[in-house]
């Protein structure tokens, strides 16, 4: 089993989709000999050449746009966006256009596309560079939303993505990029649209996605030095979620705790508890609870981004005051 | 370079004005008598940059639209019953009647569609252009914008990645003189929008685009020049739209006599004149072609009369491939 971290399986999963169909395509700022902000890309160019690996200027509203068109030409476009709050400028593609090409035109129309976005805060990098807004692409009926934690998620879900007929927005939690995981070479087939449990616990259900995902899991490790068992679940596809995993870990535990990073008004958190509830509500202990970012934008100063985005010591926090609750 | 129209082409691009000014003069109708909702752009007055243009592409070609897409659509072959039934949200409409007057399309006849967002297919024709390259097809993609979309960002990120990669795109702009109530001469820095070609070293070129020959020819230049790999060219098509811009404007930001004006320049009349003068048309025979368009525009509201409403039960279905 090798232990490798997302970048580089993304990097490795982009080749071999590049490899496995002549149909492929990259599209994205700086993704040649630069390979990608972030390095994701690096290398590609000069295997695949510029035909595949086609450079862009800063037009993301262009781009996506043009993507689009390839797309419903026959091409498998994947669009990086160097930080997923640079997406603004594409919204009108992918909300006007990709999202409703199938339910408008039908079978006539096909839109395989992935937009990956590089999400997520804890870096620094402050409001304008720290953001996902995976709420804005969960509400737009159309698109598929998927957010990956585990490092073969990347690889797997990815992958599933790219064989999607549907647009997908894909996002890369920065903070995952360096992180490091054993991944089995052989694993069984990931769909799209499943949740993951991480690990099995009974006493209380804690839900989160991408880089949350793991902060839960570190703090289910600390909790259970306290006698509480966490089953954690990652959520990973946003649009559609997999209530089933879902409501069945709740109402097994009685009890969950929903994590997000993003703020907390019309949030995907919000919207996962109201489904718990009105699906599992005579089997909850507790009351369903939310901890997510306040409604403030990312601050760039370290202590005060810490104070703002969840992590495994305000998870624990949050589900030891979820086990002291009584119904 | 000489070129011309056969007496053929002339007379079936003759045609097809006439049937996308009685469809259009029908929805109007329509729209008044409640038979049709929503809204819907017109295109009276802009019929010979519709046809002329798109009777320059080849059939395996693609052209994409704008919010005032109707006569793009019949100029490329679209049905007319269907595109009626659309407009009325029947269930043989060419989107069932999800999409309405500013989202339908056939990509069977590569008529990729009309485009709700003001320079929403900019960006879209520009993709199908750099897939037709990768892919090493003939095709051409001809784009259709107005003027108020030549303001968006969009129209300059894709005018230039396509002047950059040489795409084999052909940007048309119908310049009808409005973006809605914004007169040009407020909203265009500089004048011209063909000239804005020059910024990013493409061919620019304005043209009448009440001639439909002029607009044919401007079509035929620029996409044999894509095809051949020296990338789009910026077409500026100048026209005049009679009615509002959608339903329900009152017009009352310009001058009566401006429509007067427009009106001696009334493509069709003009072409009328010359097919006369060249014998492609004898005298009396108009009255015959305007009976046939008549005809068919009346089976067109027939055939979405008598369609029906789609099934409750399709509401949610097809939202994802």
């Amino acid at each position: 089993m090798k232990t490798i971290t997302a970048a580089a399986i993304l990097r490795e999963t982009l080749a071999a989709e590049l490899t496995a169909d002549p149909t492929v395509m990259l599209m994205g700022e700086d993704i040649g000999v630069y390979g990608g902000a972030f390095g994701i890309t690096r290398g590609l160019l000069d295997r695949f050449g510029p035909q595949r690996v086609i450079e862009t200027p800063i037009s993301e509203n262009g781009v996506v746009g043009m993507a689009i068109g390839a797309a419903i030409s026959g091409c498998r476009p994947i669009v990086e966006i160097m930080f997923a709050d640079f997406v603004t400028l594409a919204m009108d593609p992918l909300v006007n256009q990709a999202a409703k090409l199938r339910y408008i035109l039908g079978r006539q129309a096909s839109c395989p596309l992935v937009v990956r976005l590089v999400a997520g805060g804890g870096r620094g990098y402050g409001p304008t560079h720290s953001q996902g807004f995976a709420a804005w692409f969960v509400h737009t009926p159309g698109l598929k939303v998927v957010a990956p934690s585990s490092i073969a998620d990347h690889a797997d879900l990815l992958h599933a993505a790219v064989q999607d007929p549907n647009p997908v927005v894909f996002l890369e939690h920065k903070r995952l990029y360096g992180w490091r995981e054993p991944v089995p070479a052989d694993r069984p087939v990931v769909g799209l649209e499943t949740a993951r449990t991480v690990n099995r616990g009974h006493d209380l259900t804690i839900l989160a996605w991408s880089w949350m995902a793991v902060e839960a899991a570190i703090a289910a490790e600390r909790l259970a030095a306290d006698g509480i068992t966490a089953e954690v679940i990652d959520v990973r596809c946003l649009q559609p979620l997999d209530m089933a995993t879902i409501n069945e870990s709740v109402q097994q535990t009685g009890r969950v705790l929903i994590v997000d990073e993003a703020p907390r008004s019309a949030g995907i958190a919000a919207e996962i508890g109201c489904r718990v509830f009105e699906a599992s509500h005579e089997y909850l202990e507790a009351p369903i609870r939310r901890l997510t970012a306040p409604d403030i934008p990312v601050p760039a100063s370290p202590p005060m981004e810490q104070l703002t985005l969840p992590d495994a010591t305000t998870i624990a926090h949050a589900a030891m005051g979820l086990m002291e609750t009584l119904q | 370079m000489s070129q011309s129209i056969s007496a053929k082409k002339l007379r079936a691009a003759y045609q097809r004005m006439l049937l996308i000014r009685e469809f259009e003069l029908r929805v109007e109708r329509l729209f008044l008598a409640g038979k049709i909702t929503g809204t819907a752009h017109l295109c009276i007055g802009q019929e010979a940059t519709a046809v002329g243009a798109v009777m320059a592409l080849r059939k395996s070609d693609a052209l994409t639209s704008t919010h005032r897409g109707h006569g793009h659509f019949l100029a490329r072959g679209g049905n007319p019953d269907r595109i009626m039934a659309e407009l009325y949200g029947k269930r043989s409409g060419y989107s069932g009647g999800r999409g309405g007057s500013q989202f339908m399309a056939d990509y069977r006849i590569g008529y990729l569609g009309a485009n709700g967002i003001t320079g929403g297919s900019l960006s879209v024709a520009t993709g199908v252009a750099l897939a037709a390259r990768l892919q090493n097809r003939s095709r051409v993609t001809l784009c259709f914008f107005g003027d108020g979309a030549s303001n968006q960002g969009v129209f300059h990120e894709c005018l230039n990645m396509a002047a950059l990669w040489k795409l084999p795109v052909v940007f048309l702009c119908e310049n009808n003189g409005y973006a809605m109530s914004m007169p040009v001469a407020r909203s265009i820095a500089g004048g011209s929008i063909a000239r804005r070609a020059q910024a990013y070293g493409i061919a620019g070129e304005e043209t009448d685009g009440n001639d439909l020959e002029a607009v044919w020819r401007a079509v035929t230049n620029a996409r044999r020049r894509a095809a051949k790999g020296d990338g789009p060219t910026l077409i500026e098509c100048h026209t005049y739209r009679y009615c509002g811009h959608s339903r329900g404007d009152p017009c009352v930001y310009r001058a009566p006599q401006e429509k007067v004006a427009w009106r001696k320049r009334d493509p069709i009349q003009r072409m009328r004149r010359i097919l006369l003068t060249r014998g492609v048309l004898i005298s009396g025979e108009h009255q015959r072609l305007m009976q046939e368009t008549r005809r068919r525009v009346q089976q067109a509201v027939a055939h979405a009369e008598a369609d029906a409403w789609p099934k409750a039960s399709s509401l949610t279905k097809g939202v994802f491939a």
